[in-house]
């Protein structure tokens, strides 16, 4: 009998890291201590806890991780005051991969790239990013702006600081919203962060984080010459399903769940404005 | 043609519910809707529409879906409990029957719900024709012929009579099953007769020459933009009645409830007119009643179509338009949006 695609497997949570005062990572198997299955960069995941609820959540670890998946989350809803709370060993269930990922194989290759992200919206790049800098020969140069409300805001920073920006042909530039005591690097917004660093507009960018920062950065980029067939962008809306069927996360006549969460802007700006 | 006196058809529904769930239009507690049959079961065959549409009989209002069990850290799934049951869903009208095509392509194409796929593997619909369509009724305008309804099984009641017309394999099984209650029927004008009348009912029908036209794809943006849907939503109290109702509305929840041993994960109808519907902890997408009224009819008459070759999300049935506590419906926003300019 065919699987029915709402009916989740088991995963184990087996590291779990503190990234900010509110994004934790998690690492999570599979029963078997495999990685649960496989997933293009951009696709997203259903995690639940049986009588807590089940959420979509972007897988943040590269495909060519072959050990284990991970999952970037932060503190703001139900299911994430929960998973905030779990300790290594919990059991949970999982879902997918839902989606289509991002155009690695196709529009992305021989490319350079420039990945924009605010906040928690690293998440789903972090999985691209680490897949480029696995198949390093595919892409060309590689431009990362990546900004937060504060230094103690900054997903992944130890991977960032330590790996991404000694990688060849990658520049990696970090901004944070205010002044800190305890940041010497760049202040302001990531939007007008992305006019001073001096990007190359025949570049393909990739854009995720809070509406907001997408709507400046979109309207800088397209000042730059970037041209919206040159921009993707990922969105998240309410799911319950992820196949397609519970009506939620439709955008006109297309679902974030199956049609997207990947659109290029040229795309999404033939879609009402209804996300 | 076969044909069976209407004195006689409760011992053929003993018969088909020996061996099948048989669903009938049965009277309960001040309406009528399609429900489980037994020998108590008040049936009317007569009533026009069942207040609910029929497609609970595969996409149930509740639909368990997994058991869980949660020890500790642990976690285990119980293997879940698929509908096996041979079902029966007798005295179908055409709308309705026309609406399990458009729930086979919202559920069974890409990723099948596999509860719906079985459900209706193990059904035989028997379908009948609408003697008496009434003014709410516009399924002439989606190309449904009332008087000939295709089921498994087509049906007609004229004179006393319940005329019986395989169509398909499951139609034949079914009629080899109760030949035995059914005389011969040689003489078809009884039944070409009524579905003469009933094509004339419907010509002189108000909604029956609805013009859908202007609900095109390529229309999306200029339809969704359109400043008539302010106007057209005022009054909507977002109380969902018209989802419910609707043989083609699809919209569902994911929700646990926790049991005494465990957690039942269940899904179960949704509407897309309630506030919370998409909201989530960063937002919500369609935060005014304006927006969820526009999104029910945009996918009816539009994405519905643009994703699946053109064809609309509605039959036609006109519950809506009878149980709308504000007298909102598809027919009012097809005439409104589809006037010129």
């Amino acid at each position: 009998m065919r699987k029915e695609p709402l009916i989740p497997g088991i995963g184990v949570v087996t590291d779990i890291r503190r990234d900010t005062p509110d994004v934790k990572t998690f690492r999570v198997v599979g029963l078997d201590g495999k990685k649960p299955f496989e997933h293009i960069p951009g696709q997203c995941a259903f995690l639940s806890m049986p009588g807590i609820g089940e959420a979509l959540f972007s897988i943040t670890s590269s495909p060519t991780n072959t050990e284990y998946m991970e999952f970037s989350i932060k503190k703001c809803g139900c299911v994430t005051e929960w998973l905030h709370q779990i300790e290594v060993g919990q059991q949970i269930t999982i879902r997918g991969p839902y989606g289509n990922g991002f155009p690695v194989e196709t529009d992305f290759k021989g490319k350079d790239l420039v990945f924009i992200a605010g906040g928690i919206g690293l998440a789903p790049l972090r999985s691209i990013i680490n897949y480029v800098r696995d198949k390093r020969e595919n892409y060309g140069k590689v431009t990362i702006i990546y900004g937060s409300r504060s230094d103690d805001d900054l997903v992944d920073y130890e991977e960032i600081k330590n790996e991404w920006v000694n990688e060849p042909d990658f520049s990696v530039y970090l901004t944070i919203d205010r002044e800190t005591p305890t940041w010497d690097g760049h202040v302001g917004f990531v939007p007008n962060y992305v006019k001073e660093v001096g990007l190359d507009n025949t570049a393909t960018a990739v854009l995720c984080g809070p509406p907001i920062m997408i709507k400046f950065t979109l309207a800088n980029l397209q000042e730059l010459g970037f041209k919206t067939n040159q921009i993707f962008t990922t969105l998240e809306l309410k799911m319950k399903c992820a196949i397609g069927k519970c009506g939620r996360c439709n955008v006109g006549d297309k679902y974030v769940c199956k049609d997207g969460p990947v659109f290029r802007c040229d795309q999404l700006n033939e879609l009402p404005n209804e996300y | 043609m076969m044909k069976i006196s209407l004195k006689n058809l409760p011992e053929l529904y003993s018969f088909i519910a020996k061996k099948n769930d048989l669903y009938l239009p049965i009277f309960k507690a001040g309406q009528v809707d399609f429900a489980k049959w037994d020998k108590d079961a008040i049936v009317d065959l007569n009533k026009l529409k069942t207040t609910k549409s029929a497609k609970d009989v595969f996409f149930p209002q509740s639909q368990d879906l997994v058991r869980f069990e949660v020890d500790g850290k642990k976690i285990s799934i119980d293997e879940p409990i698929m509908p096996t049951n041979k079902q029966v869903i007798f005295g179908v009208k055409a709308c309705d029957n026309r609406s399990f095509e458009l729930l086979d392509m919202a559920f069974v194409e890409d990723y099948p719900d596999t509860f719906y796929e079985m459900r209706r593997a193990n059904t035989t619909i028997v379908t009948l024709a609408c003697a008496k369509p009434d003014e709410a009724c516009f399924c002439k305008a989606y190309g449904i012929d009332a008087a000939d309804p295709k089921g498994d099984v087509s049906t007609w009641i004229v004179d006393g009579y319940l005329h019986w017309m395989p169509n398909t394999d499951k139609g034949i099984e079914l009629t080899t099953e109760v030949k035995d209650f059914f005389e011969l029927d040689m003489d078809n004008s009884a039944v070409e007769n009524q579905q003469s009348e009933i094509r004339a009912i419907i010509d002189r029908l108000p909604y029956s020459n609805i013009d859908l036209s202007k609900f095109t794809p390529d229309k999306l943006l200029e339809l969704f933009n359109s400043p008539k849907w302010k106007a057209l939503s005022e009054a909507c109290l977002g109380c969902g009645t018209c989802t419910f109702v609707c043989p083609t509305c699809q919209c569902y929840d994911v929700k646990d409830f926790k049991t005494k041993t465990g957690v039942q994960r269940f899904k179960c109808w949704d509407s897309c007119m309630f506030a919370d519907f998409t909201k989530c902890a960063h937002g919500n997408t369609r935060p005014s009643q304006m927006q969820r009224y526009r999104q029910r009819f945009m996918h009816k008459l539009v994405y519905f179509p643009s994703n699946h070759d053109g064809v609309y999300s509605c039959v036609g049935c006109g519950r809506c338009v009878q149980k709308c506590p504000q007298m909102l419906n598809i027919v009012k926003v097809i005439k409104t949006l589809g006037e010129d300019k």
